[in-house]
């Protein structure tokens, strides 16, 4: 643990994951591209874990609750040695167990499987009182998406988390505000959301999501009873040019001249 | 059933019973006695189930309770996704199977909850019809590391008697008998037993099956009727399709052992409609005694 640069790690997560969908024709790169900044801060700067017994005990939890973007998640357990990055190459192919949406299965370092959405924040609410009641020291860390928002199970976990004081749970939402078809707000309007999660009892904190000296100030905010929510104002498919805001990018494999293209422009970025 | 959960929470400080809202006047004692290893959720049957996978996955031994559909159909996502497929100890407690609260309306009638918990790969299914066997099916299933989900309704067999030993995937034989067997899931087996005792009188002895776990189902025991005696009936407050006596048809079709004689009674695939007690929409859904008895009578004509 704490062994990377924050920079080089989300290039290299970056990097990894254009390759995996490209060679696998899955889909969801501008969403990977979107939470890259803030996996590789987690894993670089703030998670306590071992690579090497990936179920110690101790270990802060992560769950990653919009599952399509798991491919992100693969890359950052790679580069930190939960497994071979050799093993990347198998995502989405016939027979691997790295599926588009994140799996546990076989796979050390991945907490749950989703794919689903809405999932994510309940289970981490329970990891969360689990903790508490037990005295264990470790954080939970749920990643969702602004989309995500729309499934009413969050709700319902936003009051139980604050209700139970789960001072040990930190929600970041990758607030890039752009959704399956069009924008979140034209889909279903979330702000104002600052306002929405104070009154449900949350610590709140706004900020750049692609910043890592913010992400790594932020993620380390705890209250003493409430539980925390970072809203990581971040850029669906960032660091690629033609690929950022664009929806279609949700969807679309790069291939040809677009990956070429993609993986030039990751290359040169400065860390 | 309750006596196994104060066992279970007095003797592992693991266990955890979470209900989403509902229980009044059953579970103030338990909250008062193991105040930490109880939780009330509210009215959010999904972030109870995702509650409980987590605390499952960090090594607690999870019952959840509602009624009727709540429990399951309201989150069957959250059962399916997080609890199933990561093969956490988690049992779910439905009370008010089938017409239970009869009178309440559709919305109340858990009719179908047999049929698609049936379809969750790594499940068990525990229908229990007496007291007796709800009681050891909880300790049963606290032991499993697996997802159980535990059908209680409102009737149960009149029986005294405590059998020697329950395991689940086991059947309990309520009537012995060789000329035909009446195979029942839940407290509707008391229909069959109703059944089987006046069959007596017309000289045909039936025998009559507890097939308290649907699932796995006690294959053993549907492989001996087919051979032993003329025919299985099938009884279940559920729908007919996919539930106790789908399951048993299957049975016979994968071993090969037909029966003479095969019927399953249920619900015709269909909501109901009116309302009424347990019993009464039992007559409306053609699932009592009396229609058992027909037709096995017109069997041994």
């Amino acid at each position: 643990m704490l062994h990377k640069n924050s920079k080089e790690l989300s290039k290299n997560i970056r990097l990894n994951a254009v390759r995996m969908v490209n060679r696998g024709g899955s889909s969801h790169i501008g969403s990977v591209l979107s939470i890259a900044d803030i996996l590789a801060v987690l894993y670089a700067d703030i998670m306590k874990y071992n690579a090497k017994k990936p179920k110690w005990d101790g270990r802060d939890r992560f769950i990653l609750s919009k599952g399509h973007a798991g491919a992100g998640v693969y890359a950052v357990l790679a580069e930190c040695g939960f497994f071979e990055k050799a093993k990347l190459l198998d995502h989405f192919q016939n027979g691997s167990v790295f599926s588009g949406h994140v799996s546990d299965k076989s796979i050390p370092g991945v907490e749950l499987s989703t794919g689903a959405l809405g999932h994510g924040l309940p289970v981490g609410s329970g990891m969360a009182l689990a903790a508490k009641l037990d005295n264990k020291q470790h954080h939970i860390f749920v990643l969702m998406s602004d989309g995500e928002l729309n499934e009413g199970s969050n709700w319902e976990a936003f009051l139980f988390s604050a209700h139970h004081q789960l001072s040990n749970l930190t929600a970041i939402i990758d607030r890039n505000r752009i959704q399956s078809i069009r924008s979140t707000e034209l889909t279903v309007k979330l702000e104002p959301l600052v306002e929405k999660f104070i009154s449900f009892g949350w610590n709140v904190h706004e900020i750049d999501g692609h910043d890592h000296q913010s992400l790594k100030e932020n993620l380390k905010v705890r209250d003493r009873y409430m539980p925390t929510v970072i809203i990581a104002n971040t850029i669906k498919g960032k660091g690629v040019s033609f690929m950022e805001n664009e929806v279609e990018w949700h969807y679309r494999i790069p291939l040809d001249e677009f990956f070429k293209q993609a993986i030039r422009e990751l290359e040169i970025a400065e860390i | 059933m309750l006596e196994a959960l104060y066992d279970l929470a007095s003797s592992n400080h693991d266990v955890m019973l979470l209900t989403a809202d509902l229980g009044y006047g059953v579970f103030e004692k338990f909250e008062e006695m193991y105040s930490d290893q109880f939780l009330n959720v509210g009215v959010a049957e999904q972030n109870m189930m995702g509650v409980a996978s987590g605390l499952a996955l960090e090594g607690k031994i999870i019952f959840t309770y509602s009624i009727g559909n709540f429990p399951t159909l309201r989150c069957l996502e959250q059962i399916r996704n997080d609890a199933c497929y990561h093969d956490l100890n988690i049992n779910i407690i439905a009370s008010g199977g089938g017409y239970s609260y009869g009178g309440l309306g559709m919305s109340h009638h858990a009719t179908e909850d047999l049929s698609f918990m049936r379809a969750l790969p790594g499940i068990t299914i525990v229908a229990p019809s007496t007291e007796w066997e709800a009681k050891n099916a909880v300790t049963c299933l606290a032991e499993q590391q697996n997802v159980g989900y535990l059908r209680i309704d409102k009737s149960k067999v009149i029986s005294n008697k405590n059998y020697n030993t329950f395991k689940l995937g086991k059947s309990i034989t309520l009537r012995k008998g060789d000329d035909i067997t009446i195979i029942a899931a839940g407290g509707i087996a008391e229909e069959a037993v109703k059944a089987s005792d006046e069959l007596i009188g017309d000289n045909i002895k039936c025998r009559v099956l507890s097939m308290h776990t649907v699932k796995p189902i006690d294959e053993e025991a549907i492989i001996s009727a087919c051979k032993e005696t003329k025919g299985i009936v099938s009884i279940e407050e559920n729908n007919i399709v996919g539930g106790l006596g789908s399951a048993i048809a299957e049975v016979c079709m994968d071993y090969g052992v037909i029966p003479k004689y095969f019927h399953r009674f249920g619900i015709k695939d269909m909501y109901t409609t009116i309302v009424g007690s347990q019993s009464y929409l039992r007559g409306e859904s053609g699932i009592l005694s009396d229609n058992i008895v027909n037709f096995i009578r017109k069997c041994f004509l």
